[in-house]
């Protein structure tokens, strides 16, 4: 009965919540990020992270360069220039030359697609993710993730963040590894600024999951003006119509 | 003008335009006392005409195949120019079509719209929401993300569970021995051809019906009991321009709520769009968690609440068979009830009761239908197909054993 009590309350009161078990990050629950589609200046950057970063092994292969460009308003001589480092043209697809067979031969697995998976995964996810890298011996690239246990990735932006040591108790609370320590004087970045280069790179990896969404926002504000106008209009019609009825 | 009214004239020397109109607008009477409720069925005509014209711009953009559905339908989010509205027009409107159907069939066993004369409209209305569930489930798989490769591969496997034929039927349907691109492309024709004509022939029948009997109001009084000398019931009004000035107001209340959603929240917090379709279809990689969208979670909660097997047949067949027996149910509600009254407003206690059971338990199994099942939650889901069950076949008792209220004469205002 309280089972069935308890159920019915769920269901008046947490409609719009998706339950699911365990933690919103694999071993953790995700660090808080709302992405910020306003700051084109962080996007850019996000952008060339992600160039230069990410599209080794990874695509963006439904993104275009050009739409890139007109969205973050880069000047598209600038992004032939500094974004694209092959004979690539501008309106192309943001693809690389690594051919999966090989990949697959390297990494296990073949790196996924990345212009959807800050849709698939969630912006913080995928923040999280970014920023919880430690050091496993155990691991093929001596690198292991709280956000996505033993992950095929290496840790590419090692060279900025340096290392980061897996210790006991935290959020996680697996035993010997629950929360991540960065280790002193490694990586070009501090922590602080290697927080901000994921935060960029997260932001400009929401707004290529759905490039249209600032557009879809602005629209969708007239959209309502007008309907409320045509609201007036079509009440008052209606009131005058059904004067007659009693 | 004159030339107009002479090209009307001479249409009508030849085909009845005229008095098609006078049947099913000018001169169709309607009660004056419809309510709330009484929106959803032009609400329905609105979604469905929207998703015909997102549909057949979606189709001109849309690639069929196993290696391209994915991507098109991303090229038709980025590179098409307001490709993204009409994809968002069209995955609302999916939802939208079962919230405001739903509401519609709710409405009928409110007011009991089902009964005497009016069963063919209930049945007609039934098989289009049946063809509507075929149609909603096609167009999931169409977009070919891992939940439509997913959720395709264990709704058609339920099929699997009939004894001896099941997995050849199961192979039939799919055309191969997965989901795959052949299943891909038939799904795609049924979408958008055969369903839909299908769709629009019984939505004709639905409305064709009605206008015969004409339609029934929250006191299930009869209007046409009471007419003028001209014939015109006394408490009847002409649908066009009362009701069609009247709809439109409905029409902008929907389209705000519609329009909210594809503006600010196309993916509805992942119930209209699921978050692990943003990732292609990989026959080898089983999403952890498999929900359907939110409209089927109800029947899939049934489903998964039956859990013996019963005469040496596995537990899956039964679920199926209480599945379709949950949906089959409805169709005869019309023979069920055995009131005197039609609305819930006249009828006892027991129906009150009934009905607000009902829909009690449509709302917790659509829920726990879209969650992951423990012991705990099973159990719940089984108390609720019990009671779900109980309000069709529980009718013909409580709706003749209980002691109604007398019925007005003519039609209220309240």
């Amino acid at each position: 009965m309280r089972q069935i009590a308890l159920t019915f309350l769920l269901v008046l009161t947490s409609f719009g919540v998706q339950a699911s078990g365990g933690k919103s990050c694999g071993q953790i629950d995700c660090y808080e990020f709302e992405a910020d589609l306003q700051d084109a200046a962080s996007m850019q950057r996000g952008a060339a992270t992600f160039v230069n970063y990410c599209m080794g092994c990874h695509e963006a292969g439904y993104s275009r360069y050009e739409r890139v460009a007109t969205d973050l308003g880069i000047p598209p001589e600038m992004v032939e220039a500094n974004l694209i480092f092959d004979d690539t043209r501008i309106g192309d697809l943001m693809v690389n030359a690594m051919p999966e067979s090989d990949s697959k031969r390297w990494f296990g697995v073949a790196p996924p697609d990345l212009t959807l998976v800050a849709r698939a995964r969630g912006a913080d996810w995928l923040y999280t993710y970014l920023l919880t890298f430690y050091e496993d011996p155990d691991r093929p690239w001596g690198v292991n993730n709280l956000t996505f246990k033993d992950v095929a990735m290496p840790n590419v932006m090692f060279e900025l963040q340096g290392g980061q040591k897996c210790l006991p108790g935290g959020d996680g609370d697996h035993g010997a590894c629950g929360h991540i320590e960065h280790i002193a004087d490694t990586g070009r970045q501090s922590p602080e600024e290697f927080e901000q280069t994921v935060r960029d790179l997260s932001n400009f990896m929401t707004y290529m999951a759905e490039p249209a969404a600032l557009e879809r926002k602005r629209l969708g504000v007239y959209v309502m003006f007008f309907l409320a106008l045509f609201m007036v209009f079509a009440w008052l019609l209606n009131r005058e119509y059904w004067k007659d009825v009693h | 003008m004159n030339a107009l009214i002479g090209l009307r004239d001479w249409v009508d020397d030849r085909l009845p335009i005229v008095r098609a109109w006078n049947t099913h607008m000018g001169e169709y009477w309607t009660p004056k006392n419809f309510n709330f409720w009484y929106f959803f069925g032009v609400l329905s005509l609105l979604v469905l005409v929207i998703q015909l014209l997102t549909g057949v711009w979606l189709t001109m953009l849309y690639v069929p195949t196993a290696e391209e559905a994915f991507a098109s339908v991303e090229y038709i989010m980025r590179d098409v120019e307001y490709g993204w509205l009409l994809r968002y027009m069209h995955s609302t409107g999916a939802s939208a079509f079962f919230a405001v159907v739903y509401l519609h069939m709710f409405r009928g066993v409110l007011y009991g719209s089902y009964k005497k004369p009016r069963e063919l409209v209930w049945v007609f209305g039934m098989l289009i929401y049946l063809a509507l569930m075929a149609e909603g489930f096609l167009g999931y798989v169409l977009p070919w993300g891992q939940m439509s490769y997913w959720g395709a591969q264990v709704i058609v496997s339920l099929f699997g569970a009939i004894p001896v034929v099941g997995e050849d039927i199961v192979q039939w349907i799919r055309g191969d021995y997965l989901i795959s691109g052949v299943t891909l492309n038939r799904f795609f024709a049924l979408h958008v051809v055969a369903v839909p004509i299908i769709l629009l022939a019984l939505v004709l029948l639905h409305i064709l019906a009605l206008h015969h009997v004409g339609s029934l109001n929250p006191d299930g009084v009869e209007i046409k009991k009471h007419k003028d000398e001209s014939g015109k019931p006394l408490d009847g009004i002409a649908f066009h321009p009362y009701y069609t000035v009247h709809d439109i107001v409905g029409v902008i209340v929907f389209l705000f709520v519609f329009c909210f959603i594809i503006f600010f929240l196309p993916e509805m917090g992942g119930y209209f769009l699921e978050h692990a379709n943003f990732e292609q279809a990989n026959s080898l990689k089983t999403p952890e968690h498999i929900a359907p969208t939110w409209y089927y979670t109800p029947f899939y909660a049934m489903l998964r609440a039956v859990t013996y097997p019963l005469f040496g047949v596995d537990a899956k067949f039964w679920g199926f068979v209480v599945m379709a027996g949950a949906i089959a149910i409805m169709f005869v509600l019309p023979w069920l009830d055995r009131s005197a009254v039609k609305s819930w407003r006249y009828k006892g206690w027991m129906s009150k009761v009934a009905i607000y059971s009902l829909a009690v338990s449509f709302l917790v199994l659509g829920y726990l239908g879209s969650i992951s099942t423990t012991p705990g939650r099973t159990s719940v889901a089984q108390v609720f197909t019990v009671v779900y069950f109980a309000f069709f076949i529980l009718m013909p008792w409580y709706s003749s054993a209980e002691k109604t209220k007398p019925v007005p004469e003519r039609v209220t205002m309240k």
